[in-house]
């Protein structure tokens, strides 16, 4: 192991410079969501508020990261798949002793502290995935390769939706991103939005105009390109019954599949009117907010949306309310450009790895963190349906907090470490 | 392997897309969308109102017409009730149990923190009730509220009445400031000076949380303001006139008008049949108005104000002002009583001057007055000659404030008629009509209809010789005086003296021998009467009598003009009940053998139906 002061010099500044900022920013916004005009603190540690503990939390997350650096970072890579067998009997055994917090069976209580074990399957499954990335290669079309892979990615979020935490599982598509930069084919991606572009479509515009503009589309194909209607006949009627299928089984999919407060929030994302007091209220109230800031918002600690309680978990998924009602514009483009800085950094750092493992986990966290970060400020403006997941650095909450710091710093850890690895190869 | 390092920017693009579509839509509804703030400051600001104390209404002698009184209203709070012994409070109040849980659940309806109402105007029995026993329920709380009362059971129908302002007000802009369950004068006086009555409320601004519970000033107070008092009203009407007025129009339908000319100050103001305004106040006002609504006798109707009749032959007097104005006739122009187009009521002395027509409401008379003011031979031909003459004399006419709202400060005044060339034309098609269409005009029939308002202010502009002010009921809002267009003298372009011409023979009709209304006289305690009767012709029914006049002539202190529905000869009943109202109002009463008079007129108005026509 190298000295202290080398270690220090190559670890990434930048990333933390911006990991810290977003923390310190976070923290205020919680304490203005949780600060009330008739009781002031008295003291920033007072744990009967959420910025109390926070400041707990942010405090431990220093712990934390010193622990991250200095664990060996070839541990991470030894230990992932150990790591990975503890984290699914964790979230087997959690799904069996929890105590149900609003329907969701996934939080375990050791004395005072709550943690959410899905929160961290996140880290864990991303170091699995990348271990498992390094020894195959998804470019030779291997497919028991890609079923492995496509196994260690899929079992946690199946885990994680048995215990009730559907928006936690939801995550986990992420590291399609990853994949793709690994070698997977554009074409899954690409298939991907095109089935969601239908799916929304067939919810928006009347069926049979749907039917007739694809029909259409596959006429005009055989028009243009004689050769699809002579060879390729039979992939082509079938890509079209797909995706008429898909047109009408929205329906089913809509009113069978999904449960009822799941298919209300897609309709509130269509017309926010419908629900007006439920999951409607959610967004329009959290709209409100953001929409009164203006361009340079009301003022720290002068909002009013959140602090009179009109929009519902104000600390934690919908903390980026208190940004845009206190900041303004000028706040949300400060989180917005902070967000793709980091972003843009993990990607640099992670494309700087020499080894696949250190860039597929990159990508990985990129893209965890980018999932996060879209559906939820999308939610919080009424472009994704609302999903409970935090706002990583920013939403309250110990566990989010120190599961993204790790994500984070393991990612450093590797890259601190990555001129030791030119040596050792 | 090479090629697959391109990718991350393929993995930037998309991270940079959502942070572009993020960042416009903040864009949007951030910055350009201002709906979101206004949306905000409705979810937290909270208008708390006060409602000011309503400006009182006081007679001429200033003594109180219209004040306010508390009632009570029991309110709940449904968050705060506990164990309610519902038998207990029903027994208290009087109250089915349906009712209370229906009321309830209304009020769980409309908010858990809030109070509303649960038994609005409580009856005193009630109120004492409930209201030593209010300890024991907890959530439940009086509130008080204030109500127009009123001290007298007259002029129902000039002073309107106070009702909650309802839903159909509420969305126009005019009532932008008024709340649900606000009170806003609905009719007549408390309607015309809502504004001036109503004071000005005092709003603060309080900022509440998502329950609505209240989290302090807005600003620090910043934009409240305080609540004023409403002004009082000082209205011109003598009470005791106003009361004799009403008595002797029992029984009847029909209007008296009687105002002050040199002010234009209205002294009373009857609309037969009247009802009490009591009973549009307090609790069950909804249903009392939907019975007043429904009377087939049409109580709520304004009459003077509403009522548009022809004048019958009191508009003689217009007709000989405009053609002495116009030079066509002069005072010693006689005329025969030759029954020619028109007949005339009774046989009589050659009119032989202006003073024996207006006695003996010679209708040959004025059908020759008129037709020398519109038949002045400008043009050859005899149609084009009344078109152009009759264009002259409505503009003269329009000057008595006729076909026009003559702008007396209450609301719904009606215009009246009186016909235009261009209404002929219309009807026959232009050159179509000569002087023989129009002819009834000059005996104040057919095409031709005032309010009782306008024949009393037509008297007035007589009484004072060719001037007016528009007629009016209140003489001072608060110590400011009458409102600023009470205060212009309209003055007429006709030559005092011609007015005055008109004067002896007005007098005549009450004094003179033989002259129309000889039962109005005053002679007998030294007052001279001067006025003009009319019988309207009325194809429904029974005719209309109307009579209107001044006095004393030569220096007038009342007009009274007087229109009773379906009474037949106007010098019968519309005359007498007029004078007692000018002696009444010039002596203080009414002479002793007059008093039969005075029981004599109330009654229906079959009573007066003499058979001479």
């Amino acid at each position: 192991m190298s000295s202290p002061a080398r270690y220090s010099r190559s670890i990434d500044w930048v990333t933390v410079g911006l990991y810290a900022l977003m923390v310190l920013l976070g923290w205020l916004n919680v304490y203005a969501a949780s600060y009330s005009p008739e009781a002031p603190a008295t003291s920033l540690l007072n744990f009967e508020f959420n910025y109390g503990k926070q400041l707990v939390w942010i405090g431990t997350t220093v712990v934390l990261i010193v622990v991250l650096l200095v664990i060996d970072y070839k541990a991470y890579d030894t230990f992932a798949f150990v790591l990975y067998g503890v984290m699914i009997v964790l979230l087997i055994l959690t799904r069996f002793i929890a105590r149900p917090i609003a329907g969701s069976l996934s939080w375990l209580e050791l004395g005072p502290v709550r943690l959410q074990p899905a929160e961290f399957a996140k880290f864990i499954t991303a170091l699995a995935v990348s271990r498992y990335m390094a020894g195959i290669n998804l470019r030779n079309q291997n497919w028991r390769d890609q079923l492995v892979l496509a196994g260690l990615t899929l079992l946690p979020p199946l885990l994680i939706v048995w215990a009730n935490e559907t928006g936690q599982a939801l995550v986990f598509g992420a590291f399609l991103l990853a994949y793709f930069r690994e070698g997977m084919s554009p074409l899954i991606l690409l298939v991907l939005a095109a089935a969601a572009i239908i799916l929304i479509l067939a919810l928006l515009v009347p069926k049979l105009w749907l039917v007739a503009v694809f029909t259409l589309i596959l006429l005009l194909v055989f028009a243009f390109n004689t050769r699809v209607l002579r060879h390729h006949l039979p992939v082509a009627l079938s890509v079209w019954a797909v995706v008429i299928g898909m047109v009408f089984g929205v329906d089913y999919f809509f009113n069978s599949v999904l449960h009822d407060y799941q298919r209300k929030r897609i309709e509130v994302l269509i017309n926010p009117s419908a629900d007006p007091l439920g999951v409607g209220w959610n967004v329009t109230q959290s709209k409100i907010a953001i929409g009164s800031g203006g361009f340079a918002g009301k003022g720290f600690l002068q909002g009013t949306q959140t602090k009179f309680d009109f929009v519902p978990e104000q600390s934690t998924d919908f903390i980026f309310c208190t940004v845009g009602e206190e900041w303004g514009w000028l706040g949300t483009m400060t989180v917005i450009v902070l967000f793709v800085a980091l972003l843009g950094r993990i990607v640099y750092v992670a494309e700087r790895q020499k080894s696949v493992f250190g860039r597929t986990y990159g990508y990985c966290v990129a893209s965890i963190i980018f999932f996060h970060f879209s559906i939820n400020i999308g939610m919080t403006i009424g472009l994704a349906p609302v999903v409970g997941i935090p706002l990583p650095f920013f939403s309250y909450g110990g566990s989010s907090l120190w599961s993204f710091t790790t994500l984070l710093f393991i990612l450093l850890a590797i890259d601190a470490y990555r001129k030791q690895d030119l040596e050792r190869y | 392997m090479q090629y697959l390092e391109g990718r991350k920017f393929v993995v930037m693009a998309i991270f940079l897309a959502v942070a572009v579509v993020f960042a416009t839509r903040l864009f949007y509804i951030q910055v350009l969308d201002g709906s979101y703030k206004l949306a905000a400051d409705r979810n937290t600001l909270q208008r708390i109102v006060q409602t000011p104390y309503r400006g009182l209404i006081y007679d001429r002698a200033g003594k109180l017409l219209v004040q306010n009184t508390p009632v009570y209203d029991l309110m709940v709070v449904p968050r705060e009730v506990k164990t309610l012994d519902t038998a207990r409070f029903c027994q208290l109040l009087q109250l089915p149990v349906e009712d209370l849980r229906a009321g309830l659940l209304a009020a769980k309806t409309y908010s858990r923190v809030k109070a509303s109402p649960l038994v609005p105007n409580l009856s005193t029995p009630e109120l004492a009730a409930i209201q030593d026993n209010l300890m024991d329920f907890p959530g439940f709380s009086i509130k008080a509220r204030m109500a127009r009362s009123y001290q007298d059971t007259v002029m129902a129908h000039a002073l309107g009445y106070v009702g909650p302002v309802t839903p159909a007000h509420l969305e126009k802009p005019k009532y932008a400031k008024y709340l649900a369950g606000d009170n806003l004068g609905i009719s007549g006086l408390e309607s015309f000076y809502e504004q001036q009555l109503m004071g000005q409320r005092g709003v603060q601004y309080r900022m509440v949380n998502v329950r609505g519970i209240e989290k302090g000033a807005f600003r620090g107070g910043e934009f409240d303001t305080l609540s004023r008092a409403g002004q009082d009203l000082h209205l011109s009407i003598d009470r005791e006139l106003q009361r004799l007025a009403e008595k002797l129009m029992a029984g009847k339908r029909g209007s008296v008008v009687a105002l002050d000319p040199k002010t234009g100050e209205i002294l009373a103001f009857v609309s037969a049949p009247t009802y009490n305004p009591n009973k549009l106040t307090g609790k069950g006002l909804g249903n009392r108005y939907m019975e007043l609504l429904r009377n087939p006798e049409r109580p709520l109707f304004d009459r003077p104000l509403m009522a548009t009749y022809p004048p019958g032959s009191v508009f003689k007097l217009v007709n000989e002002a405009i053609a002495l104005q116009a030079g066509v006739v002069t005072p010693t122009t006689g005329f025969q009583c030759n029954w020619k187009l028109v007949r005339c009521t009774h046989r009589h002395e050659p009119p032989n001057n202006v003073n024996i027509a207006i006695k003996q409401s010679c209708n040959p008379y004025f059908y020759q007055v008129m037709r020398a003011m519109v038949m002045r031979g400008r043009s050859t031909r005899k149609t084009e000659d009344a078109a152009l003459g009759l264009a002259d004399w409505r503009q003269q006419v329009v000057n008595f404030g006729l076909a026009q709202h003559l702008g007396v400060d209450l609301p719904g005044e009606r215009m009246g008629l009186i016909p235009s060339p261009n209404f002929y034309n219309k009807q026959y098609g232009k050159n179509h009509w000569n002087f023989r269409t129009v002819y009834s005009l000059s005996i104040g029939q057919g095409e031709i209809g005032i309010t009782g308002l306008q024949m009393a202010n037509i008297l007035a502009i007589i009484a004072n010789r060719g001037w007016y002010y528009t007629p009016h009921f209140v003489r001072s809002v608060g110590k400011q005086g009458p409102l600023p267009q009470f205060r212009v003298q309209h003055r007429l372009p006709i030559e005092p003296r011609h007015f005055e011409a008109l004067v002896p023979g007005m007098q005549e009709v009450i004094d003179g021998r033989g002259g129309t209304a000889n039962l109005a006289s005053l002679a007998d305690v030294g007052i001279s009467v001067a006025g003009k009767t009319g019988t309207v012709q009325n194809y429904h029914g029974e005719d209309h009598a109307t009579f209107a006049g001044f006095a004393p002539a030569q220096d007038p202190k009342i007009v009274v003009a007087v229109f009773i529905e379906n009474a037949g000869f106007g010098g019968l009943s519309a005359a007498p009940l007029a004078s007692l109202l000018m002696e009444k109002y010039l002596r203080g009463n009414v002479a002793p053998w007059r008093k039969r008079w005075e029981s004599w007129l109330p009654g229906p108005a079959d009573r007066f139906l003499s058979r001479r026509h």
